[in-house]
């Protein structure tokens, strides 16, 4: 959801800057839905360099202390460093033990404040960002960009999951489904992204946050399809081709 | 040798309407509550409506990081007033604090296209008009927003404002009642949403009057 507009010239050429200019090792989609019980997400574990699949086993997503879950796609050391001062945001917050600790909304809108705050120094953390957790039986779900804009709803995705996974889900997501519903819809979600993104990679993991905690599972395959009968003698029809 | 860079930008339009109609003893606000990328829809129910006071409403369309940031600062700025004035702040004085504050970021603005809708000191309606970067004036009634150039038209012909030009000055106040101005505003928004592919999915409306305020809900064609 990185925003694509044409070069705005002398606010950022690239000879003057010393910021971020480009990602490196990026992860791509994450799609998450709310379900019965709170909220489901799921992310491959790849990290792109460029066209070249560098890392196989980089979890995307992580629990934020006791009532949330992170996921992200875009530059994987960005969100390394997010997590860096998520941790000192939640440490704070424990060390006051009154009882209170920090929400999905809180740490939601900390989020956005520390985005919009880099994308104003021309520095942007380049990472869409998908919050999700339950906190006294109420569940939240909200996503922010790399340049500040949040905003929470039913279902969310980043990327191309925007584009792939976004129209599925605004067909088939009811309210309370179950957890084996949530996941097969996110499934199908995940399958439509492997066939269809080119970074996509067949490993990913599927979190579940509810008023109990954060479960995150064991990396795993989809299964796949790709016996068409129109693969299976692709230059039939024009003699030459490959 | 100039590298290749990914041409990131700052800002992004998120688009979507917003509408603010003055009556002599009300005022209306309304917005979509689509929010939009490129030509992907991000959400179907985002509200573009802030209580900034009592009768102080802003509905603001464009970059919606800048127009959150927008809203928190006029927010804390109007917690301190009351905490030093004892009162709320009044819409005219809004007016001027928006302003002024849009024009603090005159070299990097807040993509952000306001307008301000409440009732005056009088009770009569007020509705206050910007551009990004802080022009401001008093009218009758505004649109700003990816539709605003199809509604503004017809709110031109349907109001018959009067010329802001004629003395002694005339006031623009509409004398329509409050029932036909949200009449109007639905159908100034279904007309917007059948030709602006950023204008849609919903309709919030806000009716400020002696009574108090009221909230109204329309649906919009979400395609």
């Amino acid at each position: 959801m990185e925003s694509t507009q044409a070069n705005p010239g002398l606010l950022c050429s690239p000879e003057d800057s010393q910021r971020t200019l480009y990602p490196y090792v990026t992860g791509t989609s994450v799609v998450a839905l709310k379900y019965k019980d709170g909220i489901l997400m799921a992310a491959d574990m790849g990290g792109s360099y460029g066209s070249t699949l560098r890392y196989k086993s980089v979890e995307r997503m992580k629990p934020i202390g006791k009532h949330s879950l992170l996921g992200a796609s875009g530059e994987i050391s960005d969100f390394q460093e997010l997590l860096k001062y998520l941790d000192e945001l939640i440490l704070y917050d424990n060390m006051w033990d009154d009882g209170n600790s920090l929400g999905p909304k809180e740490i939601h809108n900390y989020l956005t404040r520390v985005m919009y705050n880099r994308r104003n120094k021309f520095d942007p953390l380049w990472n869409s960002l998908v919050l999700g957790g339950v906190k006294k039986g109420q569940k939240y779900l909200g996503m922010v960009s790399m340049i500040g804009v949040n905003f929470e709803d039913n279902h969310v995705a980043t990327g191309f999951g925007n584009h792939l996974a976004r129209p599925i889900l605004r067909d088939e997501w009811r309210e309370d489904l179950s957890f084996e519903e949530g996941v097969k819809l996110l499934e199908k979600c995940m399958r439509v992204l492997l066939y269809r993104d080119r970074s996509a990679v067949n490993k990913l993991q599927i979190a579940k946050i509810t008023e109990e905690g954060v479960t995150i599972s064991q990396p795993y395959a989809l299964r796949t399809f790709w016996g068409f009968s129109a693969f299976q003698n692709p230059t039939a029809g024009a003699e030459g081709s490959w | 040798m100039t590298k290749q860079h990914a041409n990131w930008s700052p800002y992004d339009n998120n688009g979507g309407s917003v509408v603010a109609i003055a009556g002599a003893d009300y005022c209306v606000v309304a917005a979509d509550t689509r929010m939009s990328t490129g030509y992907s829809i991000l959400t179907r129910g985002y509200s573009k409506i802030c209580k900034l006071a009592d009768k102080s409403f802003m509905a603001s369309s464009g970059f919606q990081a800048d127009v959150k940031a927008l809203q928190k600062h006029l927010s804390a700025k109007h917690l301190i007033y009351q905490h030093q004035h004892n009162k709320q702040m009044s819409c005219p004085a809004m007016a001027q604090l928006l302003s002024n504050t849009l024009y603090y970021k005159r070299f990097f603005p807040y993509y952000a296209f306001n307008v301000l809708g409440g009732l005056d000191n009088e009770g009569k309606g007020c509705v206050f008009t910007y551009d990004a970067v802080g022009s401001y004036e008093r009218v009758g009634y505004s649109a700003q927003g990816s539709g605003s150039t199809l509604i503004m038209p017809f709110l031109d012909n349907q109001l018959k404002s009067p010329s802001p030009l004629l003395l002694p000055a005339v006031d623009a106040v509409t004398p329509l009642s409050e029932g036909e101005a949200i009449d109007l505003v639905k159908t100034v928004f279904a007309s917007a949403t059948e030709r602006d592919i950023y204008t849609g999915d919903r309709l919030e409306i806000v009716v400020l009057n002696a009574d108090g305020t009221r909230y109204e809900y329309m649906e919009l064609r979400k395609d």
